[in-house]
């Protein structure tokens, strides 16, 4: 059928909004690259939007050169291994005993894993715990109070539960143990929830900034975002090396902080395109009604 | 029983009605069941599996269940370095104090606002934007603009905010596409009347994309059939999409409706600490963002957690009071 003149003009109509919002979704990522190339004279004066004026490298030079940048680079990147390792052992283990119906007091456990997504303790108690556990200035602080995901879980719980039963109670005749049957049969067929979940819990990890700014006082062990948020709060007092001495500086150039947006930014955009599938995929795994 | 279930639905007669006729079958079928077993039972013939469950059960006790015990400190007198449970009981001090505190009510009223405004801005948009990507005949089209869209999700927050103090600086780009309007130069992030509008549109921008996948995947599940149908019937494209689509979404919407309006009280809190300034706090400010500053800048924990306390059952209240809703009205509920 032929479609109406109204609905044709419609479709036109729709193309061009959807590539506006394409171009507004890019632009402040433009924006931020066309900064980094540029000096810091054109972005004062206004000038800079989506094509690098004065183009330089040299920022990039004062940016890398910085060996705080690395260190706190280097600590995002333990921090996310260390706690993605934990999340995905934690998550696994307890959704899969889940998953299984005949687990006497299931329903008590995904109560106890589900309630949490609804009620939660908030900042004061949670930083005091934390705090008089002794875990403040430690990995611990970072990588353990928000090791599971209630979400994750029950992804990875509705996907045990739609594998075969037959290839467990097969393997159960083998004279597999559950712990067996865990690592050498059910395993190896989730690779694709398991990808998705460390993807998940990897960026997630990578982001965060929040536990860090709380339980961290020392700059050596800050993780990237920390030290992001110091420079685009203004915090010259935090001991950047940027441009001269610290306590002149009362701005710092905006070039610098672009420069150290985009290399914060780079690894996820560079792996971006080829896992972004996963996460539609965990998304869609997680809709399915429990 | 199930037998009983069984013989009435052949019967064509309620199970109910047969078990009051026939107490007996149901009686017979139930001595057949095998007896409840027995927790010493369950776990020595499961043991290991219980074993996986160790480590994460301690993991939500000690960080999500000790926490919500800790809260108890709402009514205690807390002391830095002392017990995590506070040292004596002080009754509703800390809650008559801040039923008290007029700066309080500005935050609850700053949150309740933003709440509101994020509900009806980032609500809607993911289902406008998933409607309008069903229409696109070009699958390669499609996935490109999709792929694009969820790009801002998985930015850091601290990104979303470095990227809108280079939008809104005095030589950034709303300044320049502005000035023309304006005359001068606005400082966007001193003036308490922009936080809203350029929370809710950041908002927007991270959430629109990522948030339309859900929509994306349910636009599929509506049968083809339906619109062949509608088509022959001579209704058209936006006929269609009001009878056969919208109400095609209508259970994921109501549910995603429901998680949001259960999470209102939970506004961007990190965002917002990243974004505001003392010059903006009479709109930026939230519960959150105030109790941080009272608790762990001032070190007030118990007053703080006498307000984080009162919005986490807020919070509940919303979540469940939103559930009994949708069920009742859609039939939809989240468990």
């Amino acid at each position: 059928m032929k479609d109406s003149t109204a609905y044709r003009l419609f479709r036109v109509f729709n193309v061009v909004v959807l590539l506006v919002i394409v171009f507004v979704t890019f632009y402040p990522f433009l924006n931020m690259v066309a900064q980094s190339f540029s000096s810091e004279g054109n972005i004062n004066s206004g000038k800079v939007n989506l094509i690098p004026l004065g183009f330089n490298l040299e920022t990039y030079k004062v940016v890398m050169a910085d060996s705080m940048f690395w260190t706190n680079y280097e600590n995002t990147v333990i921090y996310t291994v260390v706690a993605t390792a934990i999340s995905i052992v934690l998550t696994t283990f307890f959704a899969y005993a889940i998953s299984k119906r005949r687990l006497k007091g299931r329903n008590l456990f995904i109560g106890i894993a589900v309630f949490t997504m609804f009620f939660n303790g908030g900042i004061i108690p949670n930083y005091v715990l934390i705090t008089s556990l002794g875990m403040k200035n430690t990995l611990w602080a970072i990588v353990l109070p928000n090791a599971i995901s209630v979400f994750n879980l029950l992804i990875m719980k509705s996907f045990f539960e739609n594998m075969p039963e037959e290839l467990e109670e097969a393997a159960a005749i083998d004279g597999l143990n559950t712990y067996g049957i865990l690592l050498r049969i059910v395993l190896p067929l989730s690779k694709a929830v398991l990808a998705t979940m460390i993807l998940f819990y990897a960026v997630v990890n990578w982001n965060s900034w929040f536990s860090a700014f709380l339980y961290l006082d020392k700059k050596e062990l800050f993780p990237v975002t920390i030290f992001l948020r110091n420079l685009i709060a203004g915090a010259t007092s935090e001991g950047t090396s940027f441009g001269g001495s610290a306590e002149n500086l009362t701005q710092i150039a905006s070039n610098v902080k672009a420069v150290a947006m985009v290399l914060s930014v780079v690894p996820i955009l560079c792996i971006y395109p080829f896992v972004q599938k996963y996460f539609v995929t965990g998304v869609m795994l997680g809709s399915v009604k429990q | 029983m199930a037998d009983g279930r069984a013989a009435a639905e052949q019967l064509d007669m309620p199970a109910a009605t047969l078990e009051e006729v026939a107490p007996s079958a149901a009686g017979v079928s139930k001595s057949r069941k095998p007896a409840k077993q027995t927790w010493a039972v369950a776990i020595r013939k499961d043991w290991r599996l219980y074993s996986l469950l160790a480590l994460p059960i301690l993991y939500f006790i000690i960080f999500r269940y000790l926490p919500m015990a800790g809260n108890v400190i709402a009514f205690r007198k807390f002391q830095p370095g002392g017990s995590i449970w506070g040292e004596y009981w002080v009754g509703l001090t800390y809650i008559q104090q801040f039923i008290n505190d007029p700066t309080f009510w500005n935050v609850f009223k700053n949150t309740i606002i933003l709440g509101a405004l994020t509900l009806i801005f980032s609500f809607p948009m993911p289902i406008i934007f998933a409607l309008l990507l069903n229409e696109l005949r070009s699958k390669k089209f499609k996935r490109i603009v999709q792929s694009i869209s969820y790009l801002p999700h998985f930015m850091s927050v601290v990104i979303v905010a470095g990227m809108i103090f280079q939008l809104t600086s005095l030589q950034g780009t709303f300044n320049q596409l502005l000035a023309p309007l304006t005359g001068g130069a606005i400082n966007f992030m001193q003036q308490a009347d922009w936080f809203r509008p350029i929370y809710v549109s950041s908002d927007v921008w991270q959430s629109m994309g990522w948030g339309a996948i859900l929509y994306l995947a349910a636009l599929t599940t509506i049968d083809e059939t339906l619109y062949e149908a509608a088509r022959i019937d001579g209704a058209n494209r936006l006929q269609q999409t009001r009878h056969i689509t919208l109400p095609g979404l209508a259970p994921i919407i109501m549910t995603l409706l429901v998680l949001n309006i259960g999470s209102f009280m939970a506004v961007g809190f990190e965002k917002i600490l990243l974004l505001y300034n003392p010059l903006v706090y009479p709109t930026a400010d939230v519960i959150s963002t105030y109790l941080y500053r009272v608790g762990i800048l001032s070190n007030n924990f118990s007053y703080a957690a006498a307000i984080g306390l009162f919005e986490s059952i807020i919070g509940l209240t919303l979540v469940l009071s939103a559930n009994a809703l949708s069920k009742r009205l859609v039939g939809t509920s989240l468990w």
